[in-house]
């Protein structure tokens, strides 16, 4: 098991550097370097203080030492200075995380939920119209923009039957609705992988013999049947993050909340290369920390996991 | 038979018919099926694939596919129609007055949960008077346990399945299957997935069992050579109906029907029926030499011999059979000899030529004369491919011959393997299990190779067919003049199919020799055990008699 663990972690860090490495030479390939590009919005940028800010934001080294200061820097929570504010990019990322935090894992864990339920009540639906019905609204909601869910909402609730404000005062229906319109979308996929998989264990005969015992279809699906099928969801919900992140900053856009939304918006438009840059380690970040988590639940689900691991070669001879 | 007729019938089916689907696509599974099971009755349900046991067994239980439709009939257990319970009504019955012994015990136990949970859970799930404590539960489960033979029963509770072997899950199953002591078993092909010696031991706890609490049971089966020893009865279905319902020493010694006395000659013990006079060739060069073959897995801790210096020839012409249960290193040897594994040590001679270590270009020369027949011709036929498409694919692969040469090569083979050419379009799902195989030896043939490897090629076969293709390959060998290596645990086939034989038993090659000599007079202790352990013990004594 500690084997498995140490393994696991060891291989989410070489992830986490490989993404730093993968977005240091993405920036060293832009035409010009970050300094120069921020100017150019300037009509005319005086060469002089374009060198001076190189020279004050370490963009003036070369290059292997850059990388190295910045991976250092890293290790120690700096993530460099904004070019468009002059604050450490850690500190305008840190601000406005939390509203994120709370926004994403909200709406994730409501997809989650949303996404049981839905499965639990496709499979133990007696009658079949029933059945399909559910079966094909995952399909509907990952079909449904993010943006034009939230904006429809607004609409509906905010003008026409102002029981919602425009703007984020702290009332349940201000979170809530965000996190419902989030959640929809996440859950779609997660819904449907679940679908499949429970599909696939059902079929199997142990859930015949589940049958022959006297179990209820509700007994075999929750006290068997989704323990089996959940490691294949448990994988695309940890895909999943990608998605949520990105419906977080169009959710926040469209709902004005504040949080990474806006510094994501602010820091393209204004072309600060620096604050992308830490944005994009921070994406990376969450999503191999999410999967570390999801990679690390697997064996508590099923323990052939952890045997399989360790003895590849001669499950290969079982034919 | 008055003393059945005066005990009060268990089970009483009248007049039942079982259809898949409805309307113009509706197929009859079983056609006006009467049948009676008195308390403590064993009846071997006969029949094979198709022949409808497995739909009626499953309407007995009420677990029949949402696809089938009872269209008359009733099926009474102790004078209640079942047919007429509800759902609710059917789930207190299930495990607790009527239970059921799955057929494949690999996969019939919940992988993800432990043998205590799965064993309690019967208690659980039909608490009859007052609730159990956990403690209570635990000397149950262990009670049971301990009631299959499962040793050190303690140990077993936090295991989960696949640590367990074959045959102890089955006993688990057994164990599950008896919990609540029911009145009535169906055990659907229990034994068909567990080797010889392994299905002696579970059909004796299981037989001892059933008497022991008075069960009736259902067993089902295309193994009449295991119902002989089992039941009291035998009940031969075929095409959905009821041929034929006698005890089990009439059926053997007067079958009536047709189709019973076809199965009974097919399970009967045969002479080798494989001509001997090739053994004076033996001074020919073997189609296949194998010499001292070594096989290691892993290192360190886990280091595991699974072929431990194998030596034995394949004279050409003949069949040699490799006979040992699973996990004794046939397979293994198969693939070695096919080079999709490297030994560790010895030599792999093919027509007298080494190919131990020939690999790219020769390593393909190598496999136009040796070819290998899978077990289940299922997986090994690419569902999407049509019949000739898949025959004609090795012929494509080697670049051999134009289109319409192929196209004429193709036809011969189906003829070869008695297929009619009106199947050369059709999809590989489309066929049976029996022309599928014969599919798989057509393109194992298509390159014109001499030597066939045939692993377990009929074990996913039911004993008709089985028969057939049996036939198809001894034709095979003496118009083409083949030879095969045929790796089986199926002793009754090997008898028949093969002049010589070796046996493996965990990696070692523990006997050779000719077939006869073999059966008749095994030398080694575990060939002997093999043999006793050969289902079939009332027809071989009818046979002698």
């Amino acid at each position: 098991m500690a084997a498995y663990i140490a393994k696991r972690i060891g291989q989410a860090l070489l992830v986490i550097w490989l993404a730093y490495t993968l977005v240091f030479l993405a920036v060293q390939l832009l035409p010009n370097d970050p300094v120069t590009i921020f100017l150019s919005a300037d009509a005319a940028a005086d060469p002089a203080t374009i060198a001076a800010m190189k020279a004050q934001y370490g963009y003036d080294q070369p290059l292997l030492t850059q990388y190295f200061n910045q991976l250092i820097g890293l290790f120690q929570g700096d993530f460099g200075y904004s070019l468009a504010s002059g604050q450490p990019v850690s500190e305008r990322i840190g601000a406005v995380v939390g509203s994120t935090l709370v926004l994403a894992s909200s709406s994730f864990i409501t997809a989650v939920l949303f996404a049981v339920l839905l499965v639990a009540a496709a499979t133990l639906a007696r009658q079949s119209w029933l059945k399909r019905l559910i079966v094909n609204l995952p399909p509907l909601f990952a079909a449904i923009p993010v943006f034009w869910l939230g904006l429809v909402l607004l609409q509906v609730l905010s003008i026409q039957l102002g029981v919602m404000s425009l703007f984020p005062d702290g009332s349940f229906a201000a979170i809530g609705v965000p996190v419902l319109v989030l959640a929809i979308h996440v859950s779609a996929p997660i819904a449907q992988v679940l679908l499949k998989s429970v599909d696939n264990v059902n079929a199997q005969p142990f859930v015949d013999v589940l049958r022959a015992k006297g179990a209820s279809p509700s007994w075999i699906f929750f006290r068997h049947t989704l323990k089996n099928a959940a490691a294949p969801a448990m994988t695309i919900s940890g895909i999943t993050v990608g998605t949520l992140l990105a419906g977080s900053v169009i959710t926040e856009t469209v709902f004005a909340r504040s949080g990474l939304g806006q510094v994501v918006l602010q820091a393209v438009t204004a072309q600060d290369v620096a604050l992308v840059q830490g944005l994009v380690l921070l994406t990376a970040t969450a999503f191999v920390v999410v999967n570390l988590v999801v990679d690390l639940l697997y064996p508590l689900l099923d323990p052939r996991i952890l045997k399989s691991g360790t003895h590849g070669a001669p499950r290969a001879l079982a034919a | 038979m008055s003393s059945i007729a005066q005990t009060p019938k268990l089970l009483n089916i009248r007049g039942l018919d079982i259809t898949y689907g409805t309307g113009t696509e509706a197929v009859s599974a079983t056609r006006n099926i009467n049948l009676e099971l008195a308390a403590g009755e064993i009846v071997a349900l006969v029949g094979e694939s198709g022949s409808g046991k497995s739909t009626l067994s499953k309407a007995i239980i009420g677990l029949l596919p949402e696809v089938a439709r009872i269209g008359g009939g009733r099926i009474e257990l102790a004078g209640e129609d079942l047919l007429q319970y509800t759902e609710k009504q059917l789930q207190a019955l299930r495990g607790r007055r009527i239970g059921m012994v799955p057929q494949d015990p690999g996969a019939s136990l919940d992988p993800v949960k432990t043998i205590e949970s799965q064993v309690a859970e019967v208690f659980r799930l039909h608490p009859q008077g007052a609730k159990r404590s956990k403690k209570q539960l635990r000397t149950e489960v262990i009670r049971l346990l301990n009631l299959v033979g499962i040793d050190r029963p303690e140990q077993r509770l936090t295991q989960y399945p696949h640590e367990l072997s074959g045959g102890l899950k089955q006993r688990v199953l057994i164990a599950i299957a008896f919990a609540l002591e029911p009145d009535l078993l169906i055990a659907d092909e229990p034994t068909s997935a567990l080797d010889v010696t392994v299905q002696q031991t579970i059909l004796e706890v299981f037989t001892r069992l059933a008497r022991e609490m008075g069960t009736a049971v259902i067993f089902v089966t295309h193994d009449l050579a295991v119902a002989t020893d089992i039941a009291d009865r035998i009940v031969v279905m075929q095409h959905g109906r009821i041929k034929e319902d006698r005890p089990v020493r009439e059926i053997l010694q007067n079958p009536h029907d047709p189709y019973t006395r076809m199965l009974l000659t097919e399970a009967a013990p045969t002479e080798g029926t494989a001509d001997d006079s090739l053994a004076t060739a033996s001074e020919l060069i073997p189609a296949i030499e194998v010499l001292g073959l070594h096989k290691v897995y892993g290192n360190g801790k886990t280091e595991h011999t699974a072929v431990d210096s194998v030596s034995f020839a394949v004279r050409p012409g003949t069949t040699f059979s490799l006979v040992g249960e699973s996990g004794s290193g046939k397979s293994t040897t198969a693939r070695i000899i096919m080079r999709l594994l490297d030994p560790t040590a010895g030599t792999v001679k093919i027509h007298g030529t080494d190919i131990t270590t020939v690999r790219g270009a020769a390593k393909r020369e190598l496999w136009r004369s040796l070819q290998l027949v899978y077990q289940n011709p299922d997986s090994a036929l690419d569902p999407r491919y049509s019949v000739s498409r898949i025959i004609s694919e090795p012929l494509e692969n080697y670049k051999v011959g134009s289109k319409s040469e192929r196209k004429t090569r193709v036809s011969e083979l189906l003829d070869a393997v008695n297929l009619p050419s009106r199947l050369a379009e059709l999809g590989s799902k489309e066929l049976s299990g029996g022309q599928r195989q014969r599919v798989a030896i057509a393109r194992a043939l298509a390159l014109g190779a001499k030597t066939l490897v045939l692993d377990e090629a009929l074990s996913a076969l039911d004993v008709l067919t089985q028969a057939q293709i049996l036939t198809l390959l001894e034709d095979l060998q003496i118009t083409q003049g083949l030879s095969y290596l045929f790796i089986s645990h199926d002793l009754h086939v090997v008898e028949r199919f093969s002049h010589d034989v070796g046996v493996m038993h965990q990696g070692r090659l523990v006997e050779t020799g000719s077939a006869a000599q073999v059966f008749e007079n095994p030398t080694s202790q575990y060939t002997q055990q093999l043999l006793d352990s050969n289902p079939g013990t009332l027809l071989r004594e009818l046979a002698l008699s």
